[in-house]
Order: structure tokens, then C-alpha cells, then sequence
């Protein structure tokens, strides 16, 4: 795989705050790396910086072969690059906005028309060609940021918050589009939608406090869970004490957690020791037991609790 | 020099994009007008020369000129823009000068439709032609002059009010400067050097002399050095508050 961005200690502060504090990675071609983090982690900042917007504190980062540090317009003519909010001038059309755009990435006249032409078939903005883009719902004005960004087919995307505030319809519509540019480019997608990582990435990196925490798979980050593997079973309240000491018996059982439910009913969480699939054997203690089970399922924990776990150093919500 | 000329063209259309273009440009041509005929008794001085209407001229850019300049980098830095166009393949220093560009291009058009005095002199008199020329020309730098100001007081603040009334305050004490009234205030107890110094920046005596049919060198100089330190400064100022 041929690596396209390489970020070297990259660091930014702001007076005494450190934003950035020496974050390193790399991102292949074919890659859609998710960029995690709550809100304040430096993700904006480190994209900023790769655009060549900010200039760094310390480190450096290279598209391309390009450093940004020695040669910022080099960068940015191999980058795309969809600020958050897609932020564009709103009294200018969209035709004439893109236009603004093709001129500055060096095309004219014939090349020019053809380049526009394209992103606006691709991104399905025929109907609102003429309009001015303060006129526009978010979607188009997002769909339009994200037509600058791909204009001159760069072989690096870098796109903040691409979905943030879109309806399902219109993120899914942006999800797809990632997804079929993703073979032959390198995409960095931020985001603190973590359904967003499944959905599109095939990598992701968790920073928080302008350091890299965790970098892998989905599955490899959900595996960092250490109940990944709990067993529910939702059970009236009469028969839950009875059935959670049973279970709590059980050789390859950890611990039994008790939650009340709004109905009056009652959840109980159990996790296994190690790395045991319990799910055979919960079914079969609720069949001979004649526990009155209501519903027996695989509580597969979500990337939200390993986001939490590893951001703040919480545990996961224990019996939730 | 292409990069620069596409922002040039962006920015000019920005400016006739809302009708404030055009009120502005009516607010121009009106005062200049207004000014030379009832503060400069146009008509009374019994003279064919335009000298009155451009004696005003660089009062009238106090307050005009900033508010041209004023919206060019705060409304990049409110709306976020300035994150969008900061990352297309051109340098800081090509966005200040495409911007100046447009400014100054806008306001040669303001200048552009004053020409009906020129002729009216013309049709009553017979006036030094040559004088007139010079005389738009140097309005027409005066204005680059005040423009650069605009423009990095412009840089320096998302606020765009704010930018006008820097914009304002600087380009009026330029324009002060060579002033009496502002000198004898020195001149009780500064050395001869630093009057003469503060006298040599104004505006006014620069531009009188112009009107006047004076082409001195120094002149030019003057206006176009001060063009390039206040374009050096806005692009520093735009280079270290833009992710601010």
C-alpha cells in the first residue's frame, strides 16, 4: 500500500493550551481513516493543520511526498479539503462558486465547464445550479462543500464533520460517496458519530487531549471492551432474584448485573469470564431452569462505550 | 499573477453582488458633486479648473474608503471562508493583493463616474486638461493608500464594524497629519525633526500638490511605499489571527 498522508508529531498551541500534542499516523491509499474524539480533542486543529491552513507548533506533515511545512501550496493542490461546515461564500451561485473553484485549481475554458459539469452530475446539484448558496437547505450546501473538495480529483480527501447535521437520507448519500472514492484515494473522514465508522471506515484513530489513544479496527477497539461478550435477559421482576443468584453460580459467569426497567420489569447483564461465549449456555439455564424469560440477546457492546472508556476512563455503563 | 487576478474578479462581482455597491457608489458621486459646488463654491470662483472637487476628495476617503475595505477579511474570518480559501492552492499574499485589487478597481470606478465634471469644465471653460489627469490619477492612489490601511484593519478583526471605525480612525489621522492645527501641537515641544516628520505624512499636502499640477517624484514614492507596508502588515495580520 502506498502511504499518502504522514502526520510526524504534529502539534499546535494556542498561548499555554496545547491542541495538538505530537500526534503521528499515516493513511494508505484505499484507506477511509476515521478521525475520533469528544468535542475539543484537536481533531479540527490537526486536519487544519494538514490542510495547510494552521500553520504547526512542532512536527510536521507530509502529502504526497509534500510537507506542508516547506511547501503549503504543493499540499494543498494534492489535498481536498471540506472545512467544518463547509463554510462557502453565500452570495455567489453555485455554478459560479464552483467556477471560482476549478479557475483557482488551474483549469480553464473547455476543462473548466467539463470539470463542473462533473461534480455537479455526481453530487446531484442540477436544480439548484443557479440558485445563491445562502438560499440552500444544509444538505446542499454541505453537497456543495463536498463538490469543491473532489473538483480536481485529489488523490487525498480530508473531510471535517461531512454528516454532521444531515437528515439519515442525506448522510447516507454522503456515506456512499465516500465509499466509492475510497479505492482509489486516501480519505480522512472526522467525526464523533461513531456509526459513522462502521459504516464507512475501515480504519479509525480515538484522540483526545491532542494525543492519538487508540488506533485499529472497529473490532479490533470493540475487543478493548472488557464485558464485550455480556448476555442479557429481561425477566419479570418476581422471578429476577431467583434467576440472577442462579447465574451467578455458573462457573463461566463474572458478575450478574441487576438493572430495573420502566415496566416493572428487570434486566439482567451477565458477563462472562474471559472471552467465554455464554449465549448456549444462558439459553439453556433459562429452558431447564424455566426461568420466565421475556428476552434472552447477545449485548454486543457499541463503539460508544469503548469511545467512553478510552476517552474519559470510564467504564462502560455496567447494567444499563 | 493568475491566482490573483481570480480572486480579483471573485471579489469585484462580491461587491456588485448586494445593491450596496451601487448606493455607494451614488453616496460617491453625489458628495464629490455636492462638495465642490456648495463648500467649493464651483461656480463662484469663476475658474474652469476642477480644483475644489478634489480638494475634498481625501475627506471624503476617511470615511468612504474604510467601509470599501472593511468587510474584505471579517467576513472571510465570521463566515469561516477564509478556512475554505486559505486551503485552495494560492498563497496568503496572493488573497491580500487580489483582494486590494478589487477594492481599488471598485473604487477607480467610483472615481470613473465623476468624469461628468470633467466634462461640464470642459463645455464652460478651458481648463489644463493635463492638471485634471494628474489630479484623478493622484485621487486615485490617494485611495490605493487608504485602502491598504482599510484592509489591515480589516485583518485584524472578525468584526466588521470594528475594522471600519480602525480603518477610519488611521486613515483620518494620515489625512491630519500636515494639518497646522495638528502640527502647532507638536511644535511647543518636539524637535523640528518629528514635525517635519508627522508633517511629511499627510495625505493632504501630498495630494494638494497634485491638484495643483505638481509631479514630484517623492510623491509617488511615498503613496506606493506606504501601499506596500500596510499590504506587508495586513498579510502578516492575516497569516497570524486567521485561525482565531
Amino acid at each position: 500500500m502506498t502511504v499518502m498522508v504522514e502526520i510526524d508529531q504534529l502539534s499546535k498551541s494556542f498561548g499555554d493550551f496545547r491542541a495538538v500534542d505530537g500526534i503521528s499516523l499515516t493513511v494508505s491509499k484505499g484507506e477511509v481513516l476515521g478521525f475520533l474524539g469528544p468535542n475539543g480533542a484537536g481533531k479540527t486543529t490537526t486536519m487544519r493543520m494538514v490542510a495547510g491552513f494552521l500553520t504547526p507548533s512542532g512536527g510536521t506533515a507530509r502529502v504526497c511526498g509534500r510537507d506542508v511545512v516547506e511547501d503549503p501550496t504543493g499540499v494543498k493542490s494534492m489535498l481536498g479539503y471540506l472545512p467544518e461546515g463547509s463554510p462557502s461564500y453565500d452570495d455567489m451561485t453555485v455554478n459560479g462558486f464552483l467556477k471560482f473553484i476549478a479557475e483557482i485549481r488551474g483549469y480553464d475554458g473547455a476543462e473548466r465547464s467539463a470539470r463542473v459539469k462533473n461534480v455537479v452530475a455526481r453530487l446531484g446539484l442540477g436544480d439548484v445550479i443557479d440558485r445563491p448558496i445562502d438560499v440552500l437547505s444544509k444538505g446542499y450546501r454541505r453537497r456543495v462543500g463536498l463538490a469543491q473538495s473532489i473538483l480536481h480529483d485529489p488523490p487525498v480527501l480530508i473531510l471535517d464533520e461531512p454528516t454532521d447535521g444531515l437528515d439519515p437520507n442525506q448522510k447516507h448519500q454522503v456515506r456512499s460517496l465516500i465509499a466509492e472514492m475510497a479505492a482509489e484515494k486516501a480519505i480522512i473522514v472526522s467525526t464523533h458519530i461513531l456509526e459513522e465508522v462502521e459504516a464507512v471506515c475501515t480504519r479509525a484513530v480515538i484522540i483526545s487531549g491532542g494525543r492519538v489513544l487508540a488506533d485499529g479496527t472497529a473490532g479490533q477497539l470493540r475487543t478493548r471492551l472488557p464485558e464485550s461478550h455480556a448476555i442479557c435477559v429481561v425477566l419479570p421482576q418476581a422471578a429476577a432474584a431467583a434467576a440472577a443468584s442462579y447465574f451467578k453460580a455458573l462457573e463461566t459467569v463474572a458478575a450478574v448485573f441487576e438493572t430495573p426497567m420502566e415496566n416493572g420489569n428487570v434486566k439482567l447483564r451477565i458477563t462472562p469470564k474471559g472471552e467465554t461465549a455464554l449465549a448456549a449456555e444462558i439459553s439453556a439455564a433459562v429452558r431447564q431452569q424455566g426461568i420466565p424469560a421475556i428476552e434472552v440477546y447477545q449485548d454486543r457492546s457499541s463503539l460508544d462505550d469503548v469511545f467512553r472508556l478510552i476517552t474519559t476512563g470510564a467504564a462502560p455503563r455496567a447494567a444499563a | 499573477m493568475r491566482n490573483i487576478w481570480i480572486i480579483t474578479k471573485r471579489e469585484l462581482a462580491a461587491y456588485f453582488a448586494t445593491p450596496v455597491a451601487f448606493v455607494f457608489i451614488a453616496i460617491f458621486v453625489g458628495l464629490t458633486g455636492a462638495f465642490a459646488f456648495y463648500i467649493g463654491d464651483f461656480f463662484d470662483q469663476n475658474q474652469a479648473s476642477l480644483q475644489n472637487f478634489f480638494s475634498h476628495h481625501p475627506w471624503l476617503y476617511v470615511l468612504l474608503v474604510p467601509a470599501v475595505a472593511m468587510r474584505l477579511w471579517s467576513e472571510e474570518r465570521k463566515s469561516g471562508t477564509i478556512e475554505q480559501l486559505l486551503t485552495l492552492p494560492i498563497t496568503t499574499t496572493q488573497a491580500v493583493l487580489g483582494k486590494f485589487l478589487a477594492a481599488w478597481l471598485f473604487c477607480g470606478i467610483a472615481l470613473a463616474l465623476t468624469v461628468p465634471m470633467w466634462i461640464t469644465v470642459n463645455v464652460l471653460g478651458s481648463p489644463d486638461n493635463g492638471v485634471i489627469l494628474l489630479s484623478y490619477i493622484g485621487s486615485f492612489i490617494v485611495a490605493g493608500a487608504f485602502l491598504s490601511i482599510g484592509i489591515c484593519m480589516s485583518a485584524l478583526t472578525r468584526n466588521q464594524i470594528v475594522a471600519f471605525i480602525l480603518g477610519a480612525v488611521v486613515c483620518f489621522l494620515f489625512t491630519m497629519s500636515g494639518l497646522d492645527m495638528v502640527l502647532n501641537a507638536f511644535r511647543d515641544w518636539a524637535p523640528e525633526t518629528v514635525v517635519d516628520t508627522i508633517a511629511s505624512f499627510s495625505f493632504l499636502t501630498r495630494f494638494d500638490g497634485m491638484t495643483r499640477g505638481v509631479v514630484a517624484l517623492r510623491d509617488f514614492v511615498f503613496f506606493f511605499s506606504l501601499m506596500a507596508f500596510w499590504l506587508f502588515a495586513a498579510i502578516l495580520a492575516v497569516d497570524t489571527r486567521k485561525g482565531t
